[in-house]
């Protein structure tokens, strides 16, 4: 089962929730946490790990071949993101601005263009007892997060059976990335806090998730710290509040240390132990259908 | 007119409400700038009216014409985002997945697709509650090239500063260290990194601070929650003196950020005497480096 934890902006605690959950869901069953924040993994800052895979994620880009050139200059018209240029008597590429959609290196007459793989990123596969934990990490000034994210989640389903349970720390915002990290997710779990500007990243977060048909349930992080204007939403909104994490500086301190927080905070475990319910009357929903 | 951009790398470090607390302090003298088009929160602090508000289109997103269409899928062939799909007898184009690359017209025989602009969002004029006119925007569900959008509001933040002989521009920069950021600190006299005492907030500060060492900007740092933890807090500070970074001003954590957000006020105006201190203080020193 593929639960994707995402919130409408960053520094809602998702990572803190996604870290915390994967360790605790792990004591009692098989458990993969995916880091797909792929523009700032901060993941494994909390989880002790140890290496056991790591590869180089490319990309395509084309390779200009100067000799069957013939300088016609289509390339460079039906390129849409202006990757291609000709200076003088040479064809410039920018693979930064390149999507690697093909059209250039197949309808060149010539075929001067041959697509060849180039690095955009590493994904790193790790042992943190008791899970597993993948990592996405795109190069800095890198623009294309979607890709990465997309061969990322096939490793997972790659190399983990379908029960494991996966978790998929999402990244920030309402855009592509966001978009393909719960695109094939069974639930996603919004992450947000009690404030105006939590209640509105949420609405945003919330107007995604239904344009993608997806399922979702909400936990309220910080839960004290403000006022009562998301629990009115979610009511008035019918959606289901899974857990309140609770807003206490003891978890501000463990987090800031990089600890692990539920050995340390019983309320946070509490609400841990209210997650793993749902997630197992969850999975049970599947097995009925 | 000089520009400051205020960035975190980092969400949840409290950079908005800082921003929105310079903004307050600058009062009519600034134009105020909202680069998070992503989740745009600045308008909860600042109350701009929405005055003016326009569309932005940027890049193309493909569409079939079914009447032309002849249904020999070269299209969905060629497409490499998945995005063209076959159902109940015709072929479709998703377009949350089309990236507009135009390959697929380029090979359709009978010229049914047709690129067409792709509408990503909204950017608008506004004055907020103290006189001010603020420039911001809203990024439609799921577009990307956020960058683009971030552009296009800092240049119209910098036509209006310019044309009302403003002596400053505050940006609210973009989260993350991607290309929206890039783009919104294209441009600056200054950049305020607002980092947390935190593992992750350290890591960020240094992930983010490697774009800004590229364009070469003057930089200083506010330390917000700087007692949450006193030995992250000093990495923080000794990262800052290596990279000659200007320690702006250490803010100790206080609950008057939330409590002011809930009242839709800025940290400024809420009535905490010290925060209230500590950020007049922060301004001056950004105005004395600036020298506005
Ligand atoms: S389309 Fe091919 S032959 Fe024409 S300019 Fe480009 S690379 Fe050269
Ligand atoms: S592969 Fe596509 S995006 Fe890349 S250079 Fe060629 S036409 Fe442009
Ligand atoms: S290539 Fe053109 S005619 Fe063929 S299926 Fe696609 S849209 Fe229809
Ligand atoms: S424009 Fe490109 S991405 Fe969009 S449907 Fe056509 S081939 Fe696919």
């Amino acid at each position: 089962m593929k639960i994707a934890i995402a919130s409408g902006k960053g520094g809602t605690g998702k990572t803190t929730l996604s870290t915390n959950l994967a360790m605790f869901l792990g004591e009692s069953e098989s458990v993969v946490l995916v880091d797909l924040d792929v523009e700032e993994p901060n993941s494994h800052l909390f989880l002790k790990s140890e290496l056991l895979r790591k590869e180089d994620k490319m990309k395509m880009i084309p390779r200009w071949e100067s000799g069957s050139c013939t300088l016609c200059n289509e390339c460079v018209e039906l390129c849409n993101f202006h990757a291609l240029i000709c200076l003088g008597n040479e064809i410039l590429i920018f693979p930064n601005l390149c999507h690697s959609c093909y059209a250039c290196s197949e309808l060149c007459p010539t075929h001067s263009l041959p697509m060849e793989a180039q690095k955009m990123g590493e994904l790193s596969h790790f042992l943190a007892h008791p899970i597993e934990f993948v990592e996405g990490r795109l190069n800095i000034g890198e623009e294309q997060a979607v890709s990465l994210i997309a061969q990322t989640k096939k490793y997972v389903e790659k190399h983990f059976y379908d029960e494991t349970i996966t978790l998929y720390d999402s990244p920030p915002g309402t855009s592509c990335p966001v978009i393909e990290s719960i695109k094939d997710a069974d639930f996603v779990i919004l992450v947000t806090e009690p404030t105006p500007f939590g209640l509105h990243d949420l609405t945003l977060a919330v107007e995604t998730t239904r344009a993608l048909g997806k399922k979702f349930g909400v936990v309220i992080n910080r839960y004290g710290m403000g006022d009562d204007a998301v629990e009115t939403y979610c009511q008035n909104e019918n959606i289901a509040i899974l857990a309140k994490i609770p807003h206490l500086l003891e978890i501000a301190q463990c987090y800031s240390a990089g600890k692990l927080i539920y050995p340390e905070v019983d309320s946070f475990k509490q609400a841990l132990e209210e997650i793993a319910t749902f997630i197992k009357t969850l999975s049970q929903e599947e097995v009925v259908q | 007119m000089k520009e400051i951009v205020v960035i975190s790398g980092k969400g949840g470090t409290g950079k908005t409400s800082i921003t929105a607390a310079l903004a307050s302090l600058a009062q009519q003298s600034c134009v105020v700038v909202d680069c998070d088009v992503d989740a745009a929160d600045m308008h909860l602090l600042l109350q701009p009216d929405f005055a003016h508000k326009e569309d932005f289109y940027s890049g193309q997103v493909a569409k079939i014409d079914e009447m032309l269409c002849r249904n020999c899928g070269r299209c969905a062939d060629v497409c490499r985002f998945d995005a063209i799909g076959f159902k109940e007898g015709h072929y479709v184009i998703d377009e949350l997945l089309c990236e507009g690359c135009g390959y697929c017209a380029r090979v359709c025989r009978p010229s049914a697709i047709e690129m067409r602009e792709r509408l990503v969002g909204a950017w608008y004029t506004s004055k907020t509650k103290y006189g001010s006119d603020m420039v911001h925007a809203k990024l439609s569900i799921g577009a990307e090239n956020s960058g683009k959008l971030v552009a296009k509001v800092k240049k119209e933040g910098k036509a209006m500063a310019l044309a009302q002989h403003k002596s400053l521009m505050i940006v609210d920069g973009s989260p993350g260290i991607g290309c929206p950021v890039v783009s919104s600190l294209s441009g600056a006299n200054f950049v305020l990194l607002v980092t947390e005492p935190t593992l992750s907030g350290l890591h960020d500060l240094k992930r983010v601070y490697e774009v800004v060492k590229r364009f070469r900007i003057k930089a200083g740092c506010i330390i917000n929650k700087s007692d949450l933890n006193a030995t992250v807090c000093a990495q923080i500070e000794e990262f800052l003196e290596e990279e000659a970074i200007l320690h702006v001003k250490n803010i100790p954590y206080t609950k008057a950020f939330s409590h002011a957000m809930i009242q839709g006020q800025t940290v400024s105006e809420y009535s905490d005497p010290e925060l209230k201190r500590l950020l007049e203080e922060s301004f001056e020193t950004i105005k004395q480096t600036l020298g506005v």
